[in-house]
């Protein structure tokens, strides 16, 4: 029973997609929409992006120092792993688990609230296609969330450089050295793949969780947890297979 | 003029509608009262397309709604006003953003045209000084008359109301009775209004629908209201003391 509960809304969840874009809404009032959706989702998100990258990326370089107790390892290796671990994983991934938490829960709370206080019955009486009107804004800004990573990855490395030097636990140009050593250009590429499935996993599952709650306030609250775990759930999910796909041989 | 023809409707095992057929007339304020459960809220939004009945027919001046195609039925909603019961306005936008709002979605006015719509409705609604004010700063009673001014700015064929008065003092209640009712003769629109309140029935019932487990139970104007037999009518609309006394005075009269 539960299992047709959860391909009922998988069902559901396509179908929204498909009415997104359908009865597009003029030009004119979904460019201002656009912008607005850029500043609270991707402008709004910089400060505790570049944050947690930061001091991460620091954490990442001390913890890989710490545990080259042989001294035959490379102390360039502290650059390599911090380059390494930002760029496949912590960047893309668990920045995005993140931003689940932090994007998600404003998308469902805002659009949940729009339902529960019959906003997008409004809309709809107006003959506005709501989903068109309130997701396809969300979709195209998240387009910048690769922006948002790429500095999450500049960062993150900057972060791990600091630590490493004025920590002393490497030296600069051995860092450097070990950030630039066997760097493969393709993962930047599976990165940034990664990072754009995550941005309209941001875009649209937190907007179907807010678009078909039913219920009053405390609902509001309930769909933004639900839509956390599930666009957690999902980008965690995405990951194992993408990286199958990408980098498995 | 929107016509009724039998519609039914039901969820799951339980049928709201059964078998309800009438005429809004335009030009006049018509009201659905009725119990708690009679069906009127489920009635109002089937005609507004939210519900599709199972059987029946709802025509907006010859249109039948379930015949037309998507393109004609979003068409048909540019020619609708709504007021919800709460009001419903975009809470990120100001009152005049949320008063403009259909004309921006839906027609090609420049700025300048717009701003003069807006003035002009916000004027009408006794609300010219509100423009820059969100809706969280405005009182509950100016809500409403946001949302009529919202409502009407596209210049709607068909205006109806959720519960219009509901959480209103009695002053605003009328206030906003009125204003409904002037709109409704100004612009010659088929209004539909949905409530509770006896003050409304008494005051601009046109054409009263009242609805009783489903079903059409009466049908008049607030005059016939009062000399009404009909028992069911008599016991939900005389429930209180001060109304069976008025109805007393106005059939001694």
């Amino acid at each position: 029973m539960m299992l047709i509960r959860y391909i009922s809304q998988v069902g559901k969840y396509f179908l929204m997609l498909k009415e997104i874009f359908s009865k597009q809404t003029k030009w004119s009032v979904m460019r201002n929409l656009i912008f607005k959706e850029i500043d609270d989702l991707i402008i709004g998100s910089l400060g505790i992006v570049a944050f947690i990258s930061f001091f991460v990326g620091g954490v990442v370089a001390i913890q890989t120092a710490l545990n080259l107790t042989n001294p035959l390892i490379p102390k360039y290796l502290i650059g390599f792993a911090t380059r390494q671990s930002v760029i496949l994983e912590f960047a893309p991934t668990f920045i995005s688990v993140i931003m689940a938490g932090k994007m998600g829960s404003f998308i469902t709370s805002s659009i949940g609230t729009m339902r529960v206080t019959e906003q997008i019955d409004a809309l709809e009486v107006m003959g506005v296609n709501s989903l068109n009107y309130l997701v396809f804004p969300k979709i195209i800004a998240l387009l910048f969330y690769p922006f948002l990573i790429g500095i999450s990855m500049f960062l993150g490395i900057l972060g791990g450089w600091m630590a490493g030097v004025y920590g002393g636990f490497t030296s600069s140009a051995e860092f450097i050295n070990g950030a630039q050593m066997q760097f493969i250009p393709f993962h930047i590429i599976y990165a940034f793949i990664k990072t754009f499935i995550f941005a309209m996993l941001l875009a649209t599952i937190p907007s179907f969780h807010g678009y078909y709650m039913k219920g009053g306030a405390l609902e509001v609250g309930k769909a933004s947890t639900v839509s956390f775990v599930w666009t957690s759930v999902s980008i965690i999910l995405f990951n194992y297979i993408l990286t199958q796909l990408l980098l498995g041989s | 003029m929107i016509e009724v023809k039998n519609i039914e409707k039901s969820f799951g095992d339980s049928k709201i509608l059964k078998g309800i057929s009438t005429i809004f007339e335009t030009g006049k304020t018509n009201l659905i009262i009725g119990q708690s459960g009679s069906g009127k809220t489920v009635l109002l939004k089937s005609l507004l397309g939210i519900h599709h009945p199972e059987v029946g027919t709802i025509e907006f001046d010859g249109r039948v709604y379930s015949t037309l195609e998507d393109d004609e039925k979003r068409e048909l909603r540019t020619e609708i006003g709504m007021v919800f019961q709460g009001s419903a306005l975009f809470d990120s936008m100001t009152v005049s953003e949320n008063v403009a709002f259909p004309l921006r979605m839906f027609t090609n006015n420049n700025k300048a045209q717009i701003k003069e719509r807006v003035d002009f409705v916000l004027e009408r609604v006794a609300l010219k000084d509100a423009h820059s004010k969100l809706p969280s700063e405005i009182s509950g009673g100016m809500q409403k008359r946001v949302a009529i001014a919202r409502a009407i700015v596209n210049k709607p064929k068909y205006l109806f109301c959720d519960e219009p008065n509901s959480g209103l003092d009695p002053n605003t209640s009328i206030l906003i009775d009125n204003l409904i009712r002037e709109i409704t003769e100004e612009y010659d629109i088929t209004t539909v209004i949905n409530t509770h309140d006896m003050n409304s029935v008494m005051e601009i019932g046109d054409n009263i629908l009242f609805l009783k487990n489903g079903l059409k139970e009466w049908q008049g104007t607030k005059e016939e209201i009062f000399k009404t037999d009909n028992q069911a009518v008599v016991d939900f609309v005389y429930s209180s003391n001060l109304f069976r006394k008025v109805r007393e005075a106005y059939l001694k009269e």
